[in-house]
């Protein structure tokens, strides 16, 4: 293993901020020129959303269901049980449903866009791509872009139903709550800037996913070995961007909506 | 393509190339040119800069320092879209066939084509036209994975000449194949250059593959290649051999046979 100096090692943390930078700038530059790649960009939506679909469903229900059990007792100390529709609502809408649906997400396609792009990489498809009059920024980064922004919103509107769904039947079943109490005391708990704040999460998630995915497989080099480090490196840098970004979205909302 | 070559220059000129990456120099002042028509063939041990020198002519690669002109323009200083257009001029093989693997063969060979946005019914004529030409006809269907490696570098040349470049770049076509295969391939190589007359330039480690293109020739009529008449070799291949980055030869086949350096008899030999 090869160490290096601590100003290179700083140089190369910022020579791949600047790569990552000129990367997206020139992905999102490509959405407004010609050539545009429509038919991937629908193939990676079927790939990215509807093959994402059945995680996000089963993660979102069983996080709603768990969330209605927890709250239950705690709430319960304080006799406010009945308000454990309010709690998963609120939480699942601006939190978890958005954070879990990117993180879910993530593991599933990041890792997918780092090893397709970099074994293309290491096997010289992408030279070839090139040497073909394609440039592989417009074809393979721009497509899986607009694909994952688009379908992150929506899955994460199927997330937070699935989790109040989840929540609602736990406390409809276990906790013996009143079902339509439990949806009126979530409905009311939300304000509109919640559902803004949950709604703006899952653009970045989507951003974050495809722009790391594509980063990490575009520089892949070392064969094999070195496709599964990037498809590593790629799920974890992705999965902590994601948190860090939902924690400044969040700082940002509260900022503007007071809660 | 006549607007895009500058009449009367030559198809490739090095002037003062050196490259470098992580582990040192690769290239270093390398400086050589390649007339409109001719075969120019590289040789060279392993590590000694050929594919890095190919990468560069198709812009692949830049250069650290000098100047690299293809079709008479300055493709060291190209910008992405510039040299997207100029490899529309330019066929490349690569050293591993770099097929496409999720596309079929037909999608493969026709990929250019289709980016091109030509009609369906004519890309399917012209991939059946230059699959006959690599006799590949049967496998249109297939998927690389289910290609043998002599069969993939065919499906790669054909990919390469389906544009009808002016200029042919082959890195290292027979490398890992076994001989007859290996000969069947620089039978095509002969073949399209021969038929086409496009500029080429082909990396092989087999100096009996060389020494082929530089003493055969196609016979169309009876569609094979033969022997040149008389013992001649092709006034039109030359070779290229690089040392450790560094032009140690570069002259014609009989200059290259008779050469009096002690390293580049020994290689030869």
């Amino acid at each position: 293993m090869r160490f290096l100096s601590p100003d290179a090692y700083a140089k190369s943390i910022v020579a791949s901020v600047q790569d990552y930078s000129l990367m997206c700038a020139r992905a999102v530059a490509n959405i407004f020129t010609r050539p545009r790649y429509t038919a991937d960009i629908f193939t990676q939506m079927d790939s990215i959303g509807v093959g994402s679909l059945p995680i996000v469903v089963l993660t979102g229900f069983f996080t709603g269901c768990v969330l209605a059990l927890q709250s239950a007792v705690s709430l319960k100390e304080f006799g406010a049980v009945n308000m454990t529709g309010g709690l998963v609502t609120m939480a699942m809408i601006k939190e978890l449903g958005p954070v879990l649906t990117g993180l879910m997400v993530s593991g599933r396609n990041t890792s997918g866009m780092a090893s397709e792009i970099g074994s293309m990489k290491v096997t010289e498809q992408l030279d070839a791509m090139r040497a073909l009059g394609t440039d592989p920024l417009r074809k393979l980064v721009t497509p899986r872009l607009v694909a994952a922004v688009f379908m992150l919103f929506f899955l994460t509107i199927i997330s937070d139903a699935c989790g109040i769904g989840g929540g609602a039947f736990v406390a409809v079943t276990m906790l013996r709550l009143n079902a339509e109490q439990f949806f009126h005391t979530g409905y009311m708990s939300l304000a509109h800037g919640d559902i803004v704040e949950g709604l703006v999460k899952p653009l970045f998630s989507g951003f974050i996913i495809a722009t790391i995915g594509c980063y990490y497989g575009l520089r892949t080099s070392g064969g094999t070995r070195g496709v599964g480090q990037s498809t590593t490196q790629a799920v974890v840098s992705s999965s902590v961007l994601i948190i860090l970004v939902d924690f400044l979205v969040t700082q940002l909302m509260i900022g503007i909506f007071g809660r | 393509m006549t607007e895009f070559l500058s009449v009367g220059g030559p198809m490739i000129e090095f002037d003062d190339v050196t490259i470098s990456f992580d582990r040192g120099p690769v290239l270093k002042n390398v400086s050589f040119q390649v007339a409109l028509g001719e075969t120019r063939i590289l040789l060279g041990p392993t590590g000694s800069g050929k594919s890095v020198l190919m990468k560069l002519v198709n812009g692949l690669l830049k250069p650290d320092s000098g100047q690299i002109r293809v079709f008479g323009r300055l493709v060291s200083e190209m910008d992405e879209r510039d040299l997207l257009v100029m490899r529309s001029h330019v066929g490349m093989v690569f050293q591993e066939s770099a097929l496409f693997d999720s596309l079929s063969v037909e999608d493969n060979v026709g990929y250019r084509l289709e980016e091109e946005h030509l009609d369906p019914r004519e890309i399917r004529e012209r991939v059946l036209e230059v699959l006959r030409f690599v006799d590949l006809e049967d496998a249109i269907d297939k998927f690389p994975d289910k290609l043998s490696g002599g069969m993939r570098r065919r499906v790669s040349i054909a990919r390469a000449i389906i544009g009808r470049p002016e200029l042919l770049l082959y890195d290292s076509p027979t490398g890992g194949l076994d001989p007859i295969t290996s000969s069947t391939i620089i039978e095509l190589v002969v073949k399209q250059r021969d038929v086409s007359h496009a500029t080429c330039l082909l990396i092989t480690h087999r100096l009996q593959d060389a020494f082929t293109l530089a003493t055969n020739r196609y016979n169309l009529r009876a569609n094979h290649m033969e022997p040149m008449p008389n013992h001649e070799v092709d006034a039109g291949t030359k070779f290229l051999v690089l040392q450790d980055g560094r032009v140690i030869f570069d002259g014609s086949t009989l200059e290259l046979t008779h050469s009096s350096d002690p390293w580049l008899l020994g290689y030869i030999e």
